[in-house]
């Protein structure tokens, strides 16, 4: 059957089982949505503001789900507005197919309207990134641009299509999904040895070695990184952790990798980590980090960082081990069978003594209750009291940030949705509608910060138009608190551009404008009213929320610093 | 371990394709590498080309270079190719200024010597070729820097392995750090 390369685009949706898409129409891509005009029963399509929102939404949808989410954008700036998005999932290792189409091949290379070299410009933030400038490679690039996103350590793939190309027709011939690797440009890589399309084979004699090695150790701590939530492979952990008895640390990416409220876990490790992740990060014997890429931010200074200890990296990614900190021993694999292939053979073990030294620091924040303000832990409680366990938490980046995944307990994989590699302020919204469109029946809120939030508010007439009912709640503190947090302390009090006090808009009046409900709460009562009214109005709704400008994330240990090294405590 | 760095060499087969070279030429700026010497052409298969890379970096980061190459969905393979098991061949042009015969006369001694080729003779200047591994072409520029080089162009270094193992044999798995330490 002879389609075009438009509807080619969407049978090759239907093929992967996509159902929702992202995005934002243009000049370029117009005949993607003119295709998609006649796929809307099959393909549900979200408008969002902007396509910086879209291409957060995608990734939204792809953490919550374990799906590949899957983003339009038009050529030029839609493509640009795109960067910030896909520089997030790479860096989080989200899996995200991103389409834009491109000015014709005849006007290519000529500085055309809405012309640019996104391909160039993704390079660097993409797993792989193709150009498809005739009709005849459509199908087979998007086989494998789906296969690369979700293979090994997931990320996101660019596909850039020439106009022409959604134009012109071509025989289109269905291919079930389980036969895409027997096909084309996939079957070619599958021969080649550099690329683990299927995850490496785990080398059982590793697998002997470390089960040796947990024999051996006294004090055996866990890190549970952000590769155990992406390859869903809480199941295992938590059994192999209960198994040799260790404690857990936890990194912002592996939250929900275990649940937070299990015994054995001692909260966040790093820079914002507790005082037990960071005191046994410094006194055990053998190190255990899966899916862990020992960031700037969990090990601070690498050449000191459990250096007592002998460190075992557990990762699906090769170029991992040893990239940022010196390891003992290594496994390369996908964390769910290797850790599967662990709990055959580990022996179990029991370290009472080395758990009463660990749990004998806080694995928690006390932070200071006040009467008369709003304090970040009270909004906090009063989420946690007031909202389902299993709520789907979107965060934006900053203060905010931390205080949520210090508090919340996370339960399962997907359940907290941050942007911790990249760092991105304004992600929380966009990846809040995702997630809300990836699970309807899941309640999802948003948590930011008043910075953040200014961001990309924008969205707010995306949650509106589609009446997701996400409740942000906006840590209102009038400043950009973490970079003020660091002014105080390491730059003599200089608040160089973060004291925003004049600066509107008034959160409340803007959800009226769009639409939505809102409420400024300034004390507790008031808080729990408000959560009420916005889980009883079922539409979105913001909660602005007032806390005291100079409210601080503790524990903190300054970049470089050894682990141990508080700044605050 | 050992923290030494030095000039080191990468084989790389990739896709014949557009971009290719540029995306592997990003991954070394974007890791902090300055490229010293790179040579590109296709191989006895047209549909790949083979890229030899120089860098400066010690044996920790040019595994960790490799890792990172094969990361890229273009490259097929990758092997560090060490200067004991390898052999290395530059191709360098120089064109020098002769102003008398005298001059003339004593380089074309010096390529003799070197056995490096008289591609052009002009009036005023001479063109050699020389074909080598570092050592020879860095000897004869030496000499050549006595009197005044116009011009010098290199196609910079390939290099092949020694013996039947060619890059196609490489094995990502095991041994690519060397621990050295019981960690038992």
């Amino acid at each position: 059957m002879k389609l075009t390369g438009a509807q080619i685009l969407m049978e090759c949706l239907l093929e992967q089982e996509v159902d929702t898409v992202f995005g934002y129409p243009g000049g370029t891509i117009l005949n993607v949505y003119d295709a998609l005009y006649r796929y809307g029963d099959k393909i549900h399509h979200v408008l969002t503001a902007h396509e910086q929102g879209a291409a957060h939404a995608a990734d939204g949808y792809a953490r919550s789900t374990g799906k590949v989410g899957v983003c339009f954008a038009t050529s030029g700036p839609g493509a640009t507005n795109l960067t910030t998005g896909i520089a997030t999932a790479y860096m989080d290792s989200s899996p995200v197919v991103f389409i834009s189409c491109n000015v014709a091949r005849n006007l290519i290379g000529k500085d055309s309207f809405q012309e640019v070299d996104i391909t160039g410009i993704t390079m660097p933030i993409t797993k792989c990134n193709y150009i498809v400038d005739s009709v005849e490679k459509l199908a087979d690039t998007v086989r494998t641009a789906f296969a690369i996103a979700k293979s090994g350590r997931p990320g996101p793939v660019f596909i850039d299509i020439l106009k022409n190309a959604t134009g012109e027709k071509t025989e289109y011939e269905p291919l079930p999904r389980e036969q895409h690797y027997n096909h084309g440009r996939l079957a070619a890589m599958m021969r080649r040895s550099s690329q683990d399309f299927k995850a490496p084979e785990v080398d059982i004699e590793s697998i002997k070695t470390l089960a040796e090695m947990i024999k051996k150790a006294e004090k055996p701590l866990l890190i549970c990184g952000g590769g155990v939530v992406r390859g869903r492979a809480d199941k295992e952990f938590l059994e192999f952790a209960e198994k040799i008895d260790a404690p857990v640390a936890i990194t912002l990416m592996g939250g929900g990798g275990i649940c937070g409220r299990n015994p054995l876990a001692t909260g966040m490790i790093g820079m914002h980590g507790t005082q037990a992740s960071n005191m046994a990060c410094d006194a055990c014997d053998l190190l255990i980090a899966v899916g862990c890429r020992f960031s700037d931010r969990v090990a601070l200074s690498p050449k000191t960082f459990a250096k007592q200890a002998k460190i075992v990296q557990i990762d699906i990614d090769r170029s991992e081990i040893n990239k940022n900190v010196r390891t003992d021993h290594h496994i390369v694999g996908d964390a769910k069978r290797v850790l599967a292939m662990l709990n055959e053979i580990v022996e179990p073990a029991e370290h009472p003594d080395w758990k009463k030294y660990v749990f004998s620091f806080k694995t928690e924040t006390v932070y200071d209750d006040s009467e008369d303000t709003l304090t970040p832990k009270q909004i906090l409680s009063s989420i946690a009291k007031l909202l389902p366990q299993n709520t789907v938490v979107a965060t934006d980046v900053g203060q905010h940030q931390m205080w949520a995944t210090q508090h919340f307990r996370f339960d399962y994989p997907g359940q907290l949705l941050t942007s911790g590699g990249f760092g991105t302020m304004g992600f929380g919204l966009g990846a809040a509608i995702g997630a809300k469109v990836g699970n309807p029946d899941k309640t999802v809120i948003h948590i930011t910060g008043d910075g953040s939030f200014r961001m990309n508010c924008n969205e707010l007439a995306t949650v509106q138009d589609y009446g997701v009912p996400i409740i942000t709640f906006v840590f209102n503190n009038k400043t950009l608190g973490m970079v003020r947090q660091w002014q105080t302390l390491i730059y003599d009090k200089r608040y160089s551009e973060t004291t925003l006090t004049e600066r509107g808009p008034d959160f409340v009046a803007l959800a009226k404008a769009y639409g939505l409900g809102g409420a400024h709460v300034t004390n507790v009562e008031e808080l729990e009213t408000a959560i009420k009214e916005a889980i009883a109005c079922g539409h979105g709704y913001i909660i602005d929320c007032a806390i005291d400008i100079d409210e601080k994330v503790r524990p903190m240990v300054g970049g470089g610093s050894h682990i141990t090294d508080f700044l605050l405590s | 371990m050992t923290t030494e760095m030095k000039r080191q060499t990468l084989a790389i087969l990739v896709d014949n394709e557009s971009g290719v070279l540029s995306q592997i030429s990003r991954l070394f700026s974007r890791k902090g590498y300055n490229i010293e010497s790179l040579a590109v052409g296709a191989t006895e298969h047209p549909e790949t080309s083979r890229i030899t890379i120089e860098v400066m970096a010690d044996e920790d980061q040019i595994k960790l270079l490799a890792n990172q190459l094969r990361k890229l969905f273009p490259v097929h393979s990758v092997k560090v190719l060490t200067p004991e098991t390898s052999i290395r061949r530059e191709l360098v042009l120089y064109k020098v200024r002769t102003p008398d015969s005298a001059v003339r006369n004593e380089i074309i001694g010096i390529a003799n010597i070197f056995r490096a080729n008289i591609i052009d003779v002009a009036i005023g200047s001479i063109t050699l070729s020389v074909i080598g591994a570092e050592s020879k072409t860095d000897a004869i520029e030496k000499l050549l820097r006595e009197y005044e080089i116009l011009e010098l162009v290199r196609t910079g270094v390939i290099a092949l392995e020694r013996g039947q193992e060619t890059i196609k044999d490489e094995t990502v798995e095991k041994g690519e750090f060397d621990y050295g330490k019981n960690v038992l």
